[in-house]
């Protein structure tokens, strides 16, 4: 089907076999990609498909290994974003480029306008006919940090309209924004288009992609796999073609039933950095012996669910509670990470160069970070250093962590081998409740499978699992029930044989049903 | 006592001395000011200041010309801000070690290009100094006149430069992007300003104002050059530069203040009083602390400061 003929005209922008490597890994792979004028384009993906990375091509943010640029029919390459701004192309970035400090106007007229000094009247009238045509009403004069997010994003818009951007890309825009900012935004999006401009919309939200969007651009590891008008496809169409359609993953092993309930995740509620509610009202539960699987596209809440489990976030309601060693059910204590330690949680963070390991300490003392300050490693206020010894080697041992000694720093270990260190401290202690986050993203075939190995193993010990994970493929692999999030809420959960990768698929995508 | 204060000449002189102590923080201050805004910390102040009062004197020795001295201390000063600017713009390392570095490497420099031309001589050579020009009419108002327009001609330009470097960085299109580029880098870049060019230009014109400093204590202030000639005066206008908010005009109070001390503190050392002189000496510094203790809680320095940029690599 010719896409292109909807339009009749020259595309905005067509872009012809562009690929782009980073070091091994292939962030695009030979992509055709078209927006029409007056059209809104939607670019759909899981994170890491490639979306932002065809886009900054586009920006100029980085050159294209391969491949042709054409803006409005003429060949352009650009090799910074001072020359796409120039051919009339804008660029919104999730996390926006605004001072705080600086007023709206400051933000707006920076690095435009000639002559020596600053037209700030000029830039004034010109500023607020903008914000009259575009219905975009942000205070000109007010310093960027009183604004609210729905409004710094305004600010962004009337950067690249002042700019004359002609074609706009909004990086994921609905991402920062509360419910009820978004249909504003949607109202911008179109009276945009109406009047000629041509706007690309990067997002994963299936619903949001169906109600703005002209037509549909599907990326999944870097290669271009769809591409329809939207009134042409169906949410299931593009959450197939989004997550993959391999069918259901080559699982061999049996499901396994949960027994007594070790912890109870209640009403929950947390809030990201910017006090937006990331987790909402959140309930789950976790069995002995069972391996939860929490699936969904991050920054749904995953991270922030995380932190409150371990007690680095301070949830705004709700409790959770833990069934400890001893058998007695306890509140865990909000904010306190040493409450989660003491309640027998092991915690596998998904940053672990950062939260779960102190890289410029030595394999010995990573090994011994929560257990060091009571006996038998402490002592009179004394370390054990030869005890201390002697556990680590035997857990590198057990574990197989390939260091040149325990002595060894923990920074200059493999990512493989770093997780492997948190793993043998978490799990020597025989937990009863395990929380692994993102626990082989960036890890290579072997590392992955030695680490499933180990969580299934403790799954046979008795352990209740959470696995957080936004690769679907790993989850389907794992786990025994499946929990889906989005936008910080529980979609939907399935048990066993009832696994359905499609269904999945859908909710992650935060389509009901 | 009193008569002494308030005797018209006294007031007159320490007006005059006011004014001209504060020449060289004022300038040193005006470049930091303008480095900082672009987000990087020049901490090679001090060494770039003794560069430059070393250099001014020589050039000013050899040529004859008091002018042409100035002329190369800016020079050296921005030379010595582009090796600052290959270290922490384009290395990305360390502001605070690549500074200190500097002046390390800086004051070397000086007393070894000193030592090749004279030796250790018992008496430091001397050059003529600048002369004051006395402002017509102007100089004649008592008091104000002899105090404040009867100075070096540096010292006029320092205190014009006050208001043109505030205009630059509020009131020009170049002023609002190195602003942004010292405040969110990312914000600068993507709307086509060139970040590391612009953090290396700051550099560059806040080295000439700091080699400038310098030269005024070699050129004006004192006819010769001395290891110690700077003092510190650097550190002081970073400190100031923090007492004013990374504003010139609130900095410009700061270095005034720093200025009266030590004019004040030279004249109670002339009476006699039985305290070693080193306490006057050390007058205006302990006013530098207190001065910082007392903003150092509201200063808001760029956001920027003291970190490189780099294009995030995003998947």
């Amino acid at each position: 089907m010719d896409v292109h003929s909807t339009t009749g005209n020259t595309p905005a922008v067509a872009m012809h076999g562009v690929t782009k490597r980073f070091l091994d890994n292939v962030a695009n792979d030979s992509i055709d990609f078209s927006v029409g004028v007056g059209e809104i384009c939607a670019l759909l993906g899981e994170n890491g498909a490639g979306k932002t990375t065809l886009m900054n091509i586009l920006f100029g943010y980085y050159g294209a290994d391969e491949g042709t640029i054409e803006v409005y029919g003429e060949p352009r390459t650009f090799t910074s974003p001072r020359e796409a701004i120039a051919a009339g192309i804008g660029m919104v970035h999730q996390h926006f480029a605004l001072v705080p400090t600086h007023t709206v106007l400051e933000n707006v007229v920076v690095g435009t306008g000639k002559g020596l000094f600053l037209d700030r009247a000029g830039a004034r009238s010109r500023l607020e006919a903008l914000k009259e045509r575009f219905r975009l009403s942000v205070p000109s004069d007010a310093p960027v940090w009183q604004l609210s997010i729905g409004e710094q994003q305004k600010v962004e818009i009337l950067k690249a309209l002042y700019r004359d951007s002609r074609i706009l890309i909004m990086d994921e825009p609905t991402a920062v924004l509360s419910p009820s900012e978004t249909p504003q935004l949607f109202r911008t999006l179109r009276t945009l288009t109406s009047g000629g401009r041509s706007v690309i919309f990067i997002s994963h939200k299936l619903h949001e992609v169906m109600e703005i969007a002209d037509r549909v651009v599907v990326l999944r590891n870097g290669q271009k796999v769809h591409e329809r008008s939207t009134s042409d496809t169906t949410v299931q169409d593009l959450s197939r073609m989004m997550v993959g359609h391999e069918v259901r993953s080559n699982r061999t092993e049996p499901w396994h039933t949960g027994g007594a309930t070790v912890c109870r995740i209640d009403g929950l509620s947390v809030e990201d950095d910017k006090e937006l509610p990331a987790v909402d009202d959140l309930v789950l539960e976790l069995r002995e012996g069972e391996i939860l699987g929490l699936a969904g596209v991050s920054g749904n809440g995953q991270t922030e669910l995380c932190d409150a489990l371990f007690g680095m976030r301070l949830p705004s309601a709700g409790a959770v509670r833990v069934v400890d060693r001893h058998g007695t059910v306890r509140v865990l204590e909000p904010g306190r990470p040493y409450a989660a330690v003491a309640a027998g949680m092991a915690r596998i963070p998904e940053d672990r160069m950062h939260t779960g390991l102190m890289t410029s300490l030595t394999v010995e003392q990573n090994l011994v970070l929560e257990s060091h300050a009571a006996p038998p490693w402490n002592r009179h206020g004394l370390l054990d250093w030869a005890g201390i010894g002697t556990h680590a080697e035997e857990l590198i041992g057990a574990y197989n962590i390939r260091t040149q000694s325990r002595r060894e720093r923990a920074g200059s270990l493999s990512g493989g081998n770093l997780q492997k260190v948190i793993l043998a401290r978490e799990l020597s202690t025989n937990p009863r409740l395990i929380v692994a986050s993102q626990p082989t993203r960036g890890l290579d075939v072997g590392a992955m499978e030695s680490i499933h190995a180990r969580l299934r193993e403790e799954r046979a010990r008795g352990a209740a699992i959470l696995l957080i994970s936004d690769d679907l493929d790993e989850i389907l692999q794992l786990s025994d029930r499946v929990a889906v999030m989005y936008e910080g809420r529980i979609m939907g959960e399935q048990t066993g044989g009832g696994i359905d990768r499609e269904q999945i698929g859908l909710w992650m995508s935060g389509v009901v049903q | 006592m009193m008569a002494e204060i308030l005797s018209v000449s006294f007031l007159a002189g320490l007006l005059a001395a006011t004014l001209r102590m504060a020449t060289p923080i004022v300038l040193a201050m005006l470049g930091e000011i303008i480095t900082e805004r672009a987000g990087v910390l020049n901490l090679g102040i001090e060494g770039t200041m003794l560069f430059g009062a070393m250099t001014g004197f020589l050039v000013t020795m050899s040529t004859g010309s008091a002018w042409l001295g100035v002329l190369a201390a800016a020079g050296v000063g921005m030379l010595l801000a582009l090796l600052m600017a290959f270290l922490v713009v384009f290395l990305g390392l360390s502001q605070h070690v690549s500074g200190l570095g500097i002046t390390l490497f800086a004051t070397g420099l000086s007393m070894f290009v000193y030592r090749l031309h004279f030796g250790s001589p018992t008496v430091p050579p001397t050059v003529t100094p600048m002369t004051k020009v006395a402002i017509p009419l102007l100089s004649r108002i008592p008091i104000i006149g002899p105090g404040l327009f009867n100075q070096y001609v540096l010292t006029y330009a320092a205190m014009i430069l006050i208001p043109a470097v505030w205009v630059l960085m509020y009131r020009t299109r170049i002023g609002l992007t190195v602003r942004t580029v010292g405040e969110n880098p990312m914000a600068a870049d993507t709307v086509g300003g060139n970040v590391n060019l612009v953090r290396t230009l700051a550099l560059v014109a806040g080295g000439a104002l700091m080699g400038i400093g310098g030269s005024f204590l070699t050129l004006a202030h004192q006819n010769m050059f001395l290891r110690d000639v700077i003092g510190g005066r650097g550190w002081v206008a970073v400190a100031m530069v923090i007492f004013g908010n990374w504003n010139p005009g609130r900095g410009t109070i700061g270095a005034l203040m720093f200025g009266l001390l030590d004019g004040l503190q030279l004249r109670l050392q002339g009476w006699g009083l039985p305290i070693p002189f080193d306490v006057f000496l050390m007058v205006p510094y302990v006013l530098t602390i207190f001065a910082l203790v007392s903003v150092s809680r509201r200063a808001a320095a760029p956001a920027a400061l003291l970190k490189p940029y780099r294009r995030e690599v995003r998947g």
